[in-house]
């Protein structure tokens, strides 16, 4: 969003390319820019790389983006698991495609990221130690081909719910490269749908294998939320920052009456005996989301969590000779031509 | 019994060897398209996970686009799934270089170099092909390609020229690949049949052979000169890592017969 005039940026120290290019460190933190930085919010515009920002803030984004963009680097695997096993030719291209469209996510975050001055190596060495999370639905397997319809139904359907939102967070390259994973994720969303639709209206086996997806992903995806919002550790100040817009239970709520008429839909059964519409609330009311469950696979005893951090590992060590060459060539080469440039 | 001795009509004989050819062509693509696929997550960086996807997904479509042809060719009703799923080893028309497994980052770049350098050759020669689909589907694929062989070469180069690690194990991948080379420019039989439909594999050969010269000496490796060569991949006669790549790709498919997808 333009900024009028008389609020200018916060300029970068010294007037460099480097400091061009670099993110700001704040030359004080003095009163005025904090109070600049909560005028901006509180006019709901944007905040740009240059501009100062406090350092709770600058963490907070931080953590939150890489923990999104280490969500789409790993949640290539439990979708990446059946590329070479897809049932159709046609199914098969379509899942590389939505896999690819993970990573391009993937990087686009990491370089959100990176304009908060954070490097990609390293933010991808806090995930290999396990010192920084991803989302923990990609704890659990993908055990069978209705899985892919499963996640893209309700796992990419959750994750446009959180989303959206962000497309409007107070960070600008944060909220505007959520307008374009957004845009994908829903195309993503809609395969899954027609993987389920077209397996529950096939054979009684296509149709058994869609309602043990959907009966293994529904709890996990309500959890996508995070725990109820007065245990949630970062909603308040979040919130206050601009940069979550909506708490995770009503996140919740919308989820769960987007999804029960599309269920019908599928002729799948969602798997909670105590889903039923609340006339008074104008909701669908649900069973308790198993919160225990959520905290055991966060820290690491989920079926998938050692699979999925030892996959990135690996290949991120057995790729480290590649990217060693690319580096070397690429030093060899910059010096060579500026040695032809100077004769 | 005098039916099988009687000389076939040549229009069949034709349909019978271009279905056959176009079988080749789609296998190929199809082949390499899976084993391409296996990569996904597992590349030296996020950027090789796309770029290698993005490859098996243009040599998948270039595979449907001639396996549905393939079906039409040979009028027995099949579609590009009854012939990418049902079909056995030995029905499976690919030169072996495009199943042998992916190896390190460099046999799989090895690999790539000299098949897009094939193909980029090949859909080249088919955009005169007075077949309209060979022709058209050869218009699209050639610019796809170029891209992957770009891609390709510049791997090559930088593997080749970085560090001492990556160089010995670029001219290691050169070495194993390289056996599998000859294959791709011989002279299938059916071709014969197919003036000006099909392209001579063999008359590929000069102009590959003057563009991998090139990159492998810019990439400071050498050439190498295999003791052995793979052959007739063509002819159904495959390595014994097709039956391990055939059973994964399929299974789901076969264990639900007629089941839609």
């Amino acid at each position: 969003m333009h900024r009028g005039v008389d609020a200018p940026r916060t300029p970068a120290v010294g007037g460099s390319a480097a400091a061009e290019q670099a993110p700001a460190k704040p030359p004080d933190t003095g009163a005025h820019l904090q109070q600049r930085f909560d005028a901006l919010i509180a006019d709901d515009e944007r905040i740009e790389p240059r501009d100062w920002m406090p350092t709770g803030y600058r963490k907070t984004l931080i953590r939150q983006i890489a923990q999104h963009a280490h969500s789409e680097i790993i949640g290539m695997q439990p979708e990446g698991n059946w590329i070479t096993r897809a049932p159709s030719l046609r199914r098969k291209a379509i899942l590389i495609a939505k896999v690819q469209d993970e990573a391009g996510h993937g990087l686009y975050l990491y370089s959100a990221a990176e304009t908060l001055g954070v490097d990609r190596e390293d933010l991808l060495d806090l995930l290999h130690e396990g010192k920084q999370k991803y989302s923990s639905i990609f704890n659990y397997p993908t055990l069978s081909w209705a899985d892919m319809g499963a996640i893209g139904w309700l796992v990419d359907g959750a994750a446009i719910m959180n989303q959206v939102p962000l497309c409007r967070c107070s960070y600008g390259p944060y909220g505007r490269a959520m307008v374009r994973v957004c845009k994908e994720e829903s195309f993503h969303q809609r395969q899954g749908f027609d993987i389920l639709h077209t397996l529950s209206h096939g054979t009684p086996a296509q149709q058994a294998m869609a309602q043990d997806a959907v009966d293994r992903f529904w709890w996990p995806s309500l959890m996508m939320f995070g725990p109820p919002d007065e245990r949630s550790a970062h909603t308040a100040q979040s919130t206050a920052w601009g940069i979550k817009r909506l708490g995770n239970d009503e996140l919740r709520q919308r989820f769960v009456d987007i999804c029960v008429p599309q269920a019908r839909a599928l002729d799948i059964t969602l798997p909670d005996p105590d889903l039923r519409w609340n006339e008074n609330r104008g909701h669908y009311d649900f069973g308790a989301v198993d919160w225990a469950e959520l905290t055991r696979v966060i820290k690491g005893d989920g079926p998938c969590n050692e699979q999925r951090i030892q996959r990135r590992r690996s290949a991120h060590e057995e790729g480290a000779w590649v990217r060693e060459a690319a580096d070397a060539y690429a030093r060899k080469h910059h010096n060579s031509s500026a040695a032809e440039a100077l004769a | 019994m005098s039916a099988s001795t009687t000389a076939v009509p040549a229009g069949d004989l034709v349909r019978t060897a271009f279905a056959g050819y176009l079988l080749g062509l789609a296998d190929d693509s199809l082949i390499l398209a899976q084993r391409l696929g296996e990569w996904v997550t597992r590349a030296p960086q996020i950027e090789e996970d796309i770029a290698l996807a993005n490859i098996a997904l243009d040599l998948l479509g270039q595979a449907r686009t001639l396996l549905a042809c393939a079906g039409k060719v040979e009028g027995l009703g099949r579609d590009e799934d009854d012939l990418a799923f049902l079909r056995d080893e030995r029905e499976f028309r690919n030169v072996q270089l495009v199943e042998i497994p992916n190896g390190d980052f460099a046999v799989t770049m090895a690999r790539q170099l000299i098949f897009s350098g094939y193909q980029y050759e090949l859909y080249r020669a088919l955009l005169t092909s007075t077949d309209p689909m060979l022709a058209g589907l050869a218009a699209k694929a050639v610019k796809e390609v170029a891209y992957h062989r770009d891609h390709a070469v510049q791997w090559v180069r930088r593997l080749g020229d970085g560090t001492d690690e990556s160089h010995t194990r670029m001219q290691t991948g050169l070495d194993h690949t390289w056996p599998y080379v000859e294959e791709l420019f011989e002279r299938a039989p059916g071709v014969a049949a197919l003036p000006r439909i099909a392209a001579d594999p063999a008359s590929l050969r000069p102009a590959w052979d003057s563009f991998i010269g090139t990159v492998i000496a810019e990439a400071t490796l050498t050439i190498p000169q295999p003791t052995w060569r793979a052959r007739g991949g063509r002819a159904g006669y495959h390595t014994e890592y097709l039956g391990h790549l055939l059973p994964e790709m399929q299974y789901l498919h076969r264990a639900h017969p007629g089941a839609s997808w």
